[in-house]
C-alpha cells in the first residue's frame, strides 16, 4: 500500500510546486494594475466605429502607462468584441464584471448595445462610459452611465445657430425613416421654436431610395430658405444631386452623419455650397491657433497614424476621451468604483477630441454646442464657417 | 401642374429601371419555369463591375460597360451549372430557394470584395445639366436609361418571336422533354437563358448606378420591386413587364408626391397583393395561364 502511495504524493508535490511557481511572482508586485474595460463592435457592420476605438482605447492606456500610471499603477485594458451584437455586448458586460473584475468600463459603440447593458452596469454599480451618440443614454441621467460622442441635440443647435445668424427662418426637412434619421427628426421639429424657425415642410425617405426628386419637389413648392437633409451615405449625396437637378437653389444643410471626405466624392459636383456640422477632428488644420482643443488634435492625429499607419476619424477620439476621462477620475479612489462614479461627475474643462466636457450630476456628456464647427464644402474640401 | 409633370417623369425614370430587372426575370421564366431571386445581385454586380472596370481602371465607357456585362453573364451560367444543375430532384420550390441562397452568398462576397461604401460612377454622358421638359427636369442620363430599356425590349421581343432560338427557349419552357424529343438543345436553351437573364440585370446595374450610386446591398430591394413589376404586368410578358414596371414607378412617385414619403415601398408591396388578389395572372399575362 505504501508503495502505491507514492506516486500520487508526487503529483501532490507537483501541484503544489506549479501553484506556488504560479502565485509566486504576483504577489511579488507591489503595484497591482487597475484593471478596466472595453466592449466596442471590432468586427461587423459597425466595425468603422469599433475598430478605431478600440486602437485609441490602447493608445490612451500606453500614454497614462508611459507617465506612471495612475497613483503608480499601472492600467490594464481587457477588451472584447460584441460584433455589434446587444446580446453578444450583455456577455462581454457580464463577462468583464464577474470574471476580469474591472473597475469601469468603456464602450458600446452603439446605441442598441449600449441601451442593453446600462440595465447591468446600473445594478451592480460598474461606471459605464459609452461611446455611443444616441441621446437615450444619458437622458434622463442614470447615476452610472456616462457617453462622450457627441449626440444629435448638439448637431441641429448648431445647424440652427448658423441659420440664425444669417436670417434662415423657413426650412424644409427630409429625413432619412432609420434611427439616426428619426431621432434627427424629432431634434430638428423639438428645437425650430427655440431658433424662431419654422419648418414649412417635412418629407422623409428610405434608405435605399434612388430618387427623392418627388419629396424635394413639394418642398420646393413651399419655397423655403434652405433645406435640411438628415441621412447618412448615401442617400443625402443623392438629395444634393436631385436639387441641382430641379434648380432648387436654397442652401442645403446636411447633418454630421456625412461629414466625410466619402460624401465629397459622392455628391460629387453636387457637394459645392453645402453645408454641415462636424466634430473638430475633421478640420483640425484649419481651427485657430487659439482653440483650446488644436493641440489636443493634432497630437491625436500625429500619434494614431503613426502608430496605426493612417486611418485616424473622429469615432476614435470617443474611447480615448472617455479613457483620459477616466483616468482623471480614478486617481486617488484606490479603485473604489463609487468615489470614480462620483469624480466622473465633477470633471470640468477636460479637452478631448470630441469637444471640452464639464460633466455635472445633470449632464453626463458633457459637451456644448461648441463641440460642433460649421463647414461648407467648396472646390471638394472643407471650409470653416462662423 | 409642373408638380405633376415632375412626379411622372420621375416616375417613369426609376420604372424603367424596374422594368428592365423585371425582364430578366421574364427572360429566365420564359425557359425555364423559374423565379431568380439573385436577379437583383446581378443588377448590383453589373453596377460595381462597371464601377472597377470604368472608374478604378479607367477603361472607356463602352468596354467596361460590354464587360461588365459580360463578366456577370457568365457568373449566371455558372450559377446554372454550381448550383442549379446538379439538383437531384429539380422541384421548383428547391430551386428557387437556392436561387435565395445565391443571393445572400454573392451578396456577401461583393461585400468582401467592395467594401460596405456606396460607391458614385460618372453618367454615359459627361453633361450633368438637366433636360428641362415644360417645367420638369430630368437628368440625361435618365433618357439614357428609358432608351436603353425600350431597345433592349423591343430587341428581345424580336428574339422571342422572330428568330428559332428564342422560339426554342419558349418551346423548353413549355414542356422540356417534348422539346428535347423534338431536337431542341434543352440543356443550352436553359443555359442561354440564364446568362441572358443575368447579362439583362448587369445593364440595368450599369445604367443606373450613375443616377443611383451602388454599393454590395442594393440589389435586394431593386430585386424585390422588379419581381413586383414582372408579377404586376404579367410574368412572362415582355410588354407586360415594361407596362408593371413604369406602372409601378409613376404610383410610387405620385404616392411619395400626394400622399406621405413613408409610403413608397409600401406602394410596391400593396400593388402585388392587389394584383395577385385581382389578377393573379397580371395585366397582360393571360396567355401564361392558357400555355398549360
Amino acid at each position: 500500500m505504501e508503495r502505491q502511495a507514492r506516486p500520487w504524493i508526487i503529483w501532490m508535490a507537483a501541484v503544489v510546486a506549479v501553484l506556488g511557481l504560479v502565485a509566486g511572482p504576483k504577489a511579488a508586485f507591489s503595484a497591482e494594475p487597475y484593471k478596466i474595460g472595453g466592449v466596442f463592435s471590432i468586427t461587423g457592420s459597425s466595425s468603422f466605429l469599433g475598430d478605431p476605438e478600440k486602437k485609441s482605447l490602447e493608445m490612451a492606456v500606453g500614454e497614462i502607462n508611459a507617465q506612471g500610471g495612475i497613483d503608480g499603477r499601472p492600467v490594464e485594458a481587457v477588451i472584447y468584441d460584441t460584433e455589434g451584437d446587444p446580446t453578444k455586448a450583455v456577455l462581454a458586460v457580464n463577462k468583464l464584471i464577474s470574471k476580469d473584475n474591472v473597475l469601469a468600463i468603456i464602450g458600446p459603440s452603439l446605441t442598441p448595445t449600449t441601451l442593453a447593458v446600462m440595465p447591468i452596469v446600473e445594478r451592480v454599480q460598474v461606471p459605464l462610459i459609452s461611446c455611443a451618440a444616441g441621446i437615450q443614454i444619458v437622458e434622463p441621467v442614470k447615476p452610472y452611465v456616462f457617453k462622450t460622442a457627441q449626440s444629435d441635440v448638439l448637431a441641429v443647435a448648431a445647424i440652427y445657430k448658423h441659420m440664425q445668424k444669417h436670417g434662415i427662418k423657413k426650412i424644409g426637412i427630409l429625413t432619412v425613416t432609420n434611427a439616426f434619421g428619426v431621432s434627427g427628426r424629432d431634434q430638428l421639429v423639438k428645437q425650430a421654436p427655440d431658433y424662431g424657425i419654422q419648418i414649412v415642410k417635412e418629407e422623409a425617405y428610405g434608405a435605399a431610395d434612388t430618387d427623392m426628386t418627388a419629396q424635394l419637389t413639394k418642398i420646393k413648392g413651399e419655397n423655403p430658405d434652405a433645406v435640411v437633409c438628415w441621412g447618412t451615405n448615401p442617400g443625402p449625396a443623392v438629395v444634393a444631386k436631385n436639387m441641382r437637378q430641379l434648380g432648387f437653389g436654397v442652401p442645403l444643410y446636411q447633418s454630421h452623419g456625412v461629414a466625410s471626405p466619402k460624401f465629397v466624392e459622392l455628391a460629387g459636383e453636387a457637394a459645392e455650397g453645402i453645408r454641415l456640422p462636424t466634430g473638430k477632428i475633421l478640420v483640425a488644420d484649419l481651427l485657430p491657433d487659439a482653440d483650446p482643443q488644436k493641440a489636443v488634435l493634432k497630437k491625436y492625429i500625429t500619434d494614431f497614424n503613426q502608430r496605426y499607419g493612417g486611418g485616424v476619424s473622429g469615432f476614435g477620439g470617443y474611447a480615448y476621451d472617455a479613457m483620459h476621462m477616466l483616468a482623471k477620475a480614478m486617481k486617488g479612489t484606490g479603485g473604489d468604483k463609487a468615489k470614480i462614479r462620483d469624480n466622473l461627475e465633477k470633471i470640468a474643462n477636460h479637452v478631448g477630441i470630441s469637444g471640452i466636457f464639464t460633466m455635472t450630476p445633470k449632464d453626463h456628456n458633457g459637451l456644448g454646442a461648441d463641440a460642433f464647427v460649421m463647414v461648407e464644402i467648396r472646390n471638394g474640401t472643407w471650409k470653416l464657417l462662423d | 401642374m409642373s408638380e405633376f409633370l415632375q412626379f411622372v417623369l420621375t416616375g417613369i425614370t426609376t420604372g424603367a429601371i424596374y422594368g428592365l430587372i423585371a425582364l430578366g426575370f421574364n427572360v429566365l421564366y420564359n425557359a425555364t419555369d423559374l423565379i431568380n431571386f439573385a436577379q437583383g445581385e446581378f443588377v448590383m454586380l453589373g453596377g460595381l463591375g462597371f464601377y472597377t472596370l470604368g472608374t478604378v481602371l479607367g477603361w472607356p465607357a463602352a468596354a467596361a460597360f460590354a464587360a461588365a456585362v459580360g463578366i456577370v453573364s457568365l457568373l449566371g451560367l455558372l450559377l446554372e451549372r454550381v448550383a442549379l444543375r446538379p439538383v437531384k430532384k429539380p422541384e421548383p420550390l428547391t430551386l428557387i430557394i437556392i436561387t435565395v441562397g445565391a443571393s445572400i452568398f454573392l451578396r456577401g462576397v461583393a461585400m468582401r470584395l467592395w467594401g460596405k461604401d456606396p460607391y458614385s460612377v460618372a453618367g454615359l454622358t459627361a453633361s450633368t445639366e438637366p433636360v428641362r421638359i415644360g417645367g420638369a427636369a430630368l437628368m440625361p442620363q435618365s433618357l439614357w436609361i428609358v432608351g436603353i430599356v425600350v431597345a433592349f425590349m423591343t430587341g428581345l421581343h424580336l428574339f422571342g418571336k422572330r428568330t428559332l432560338t428564342g422560339k426554342a427557349m419558349e418551346a423548353c419552357a413549355i414542356h422540356r422533354n417534348a422539346a428535347w424529343i423534338l431536337g431542341i438543345p434543352s440543356d443550352r436553351m436553359v443555359l442561354l437563358a440564364f446568362a441572358l437573364s443575368a447579362g439583362l440585370g448587369a445593364v440595368g446595374g450599369v445604367i443606373i448606378a450613375p443616377i443611383t450610386m451602388c454599393s454590395y446591398d442594393m440589389g435586394t430591394m431593386l430585386g424585390l420591386k422588379g419581381f413586383c413589376a414582372a408579377m404586376l404586368g404579367g410574368l412572362g410578358s415582355h410588354w407586360g413587364a415594361a407596362l408593371g414596371g413604369v406602372l409601378l414607378g409613376v404610383l410610387e412617385s405620385l404616392g411619395v408626391g400626394y400622399f406621405s414619403s413613408g409610403i413608397k415601398d409600401a406602394v410596391a408591396f400593396l400593388v402585388l397583393l392587389g394584383i395577385l388578389i385581382v389578377r393573379p395572372a397580371g395585366l397582360l399575362g393571360a396567355a401564361a395561364v392558357k400555355r398549360f
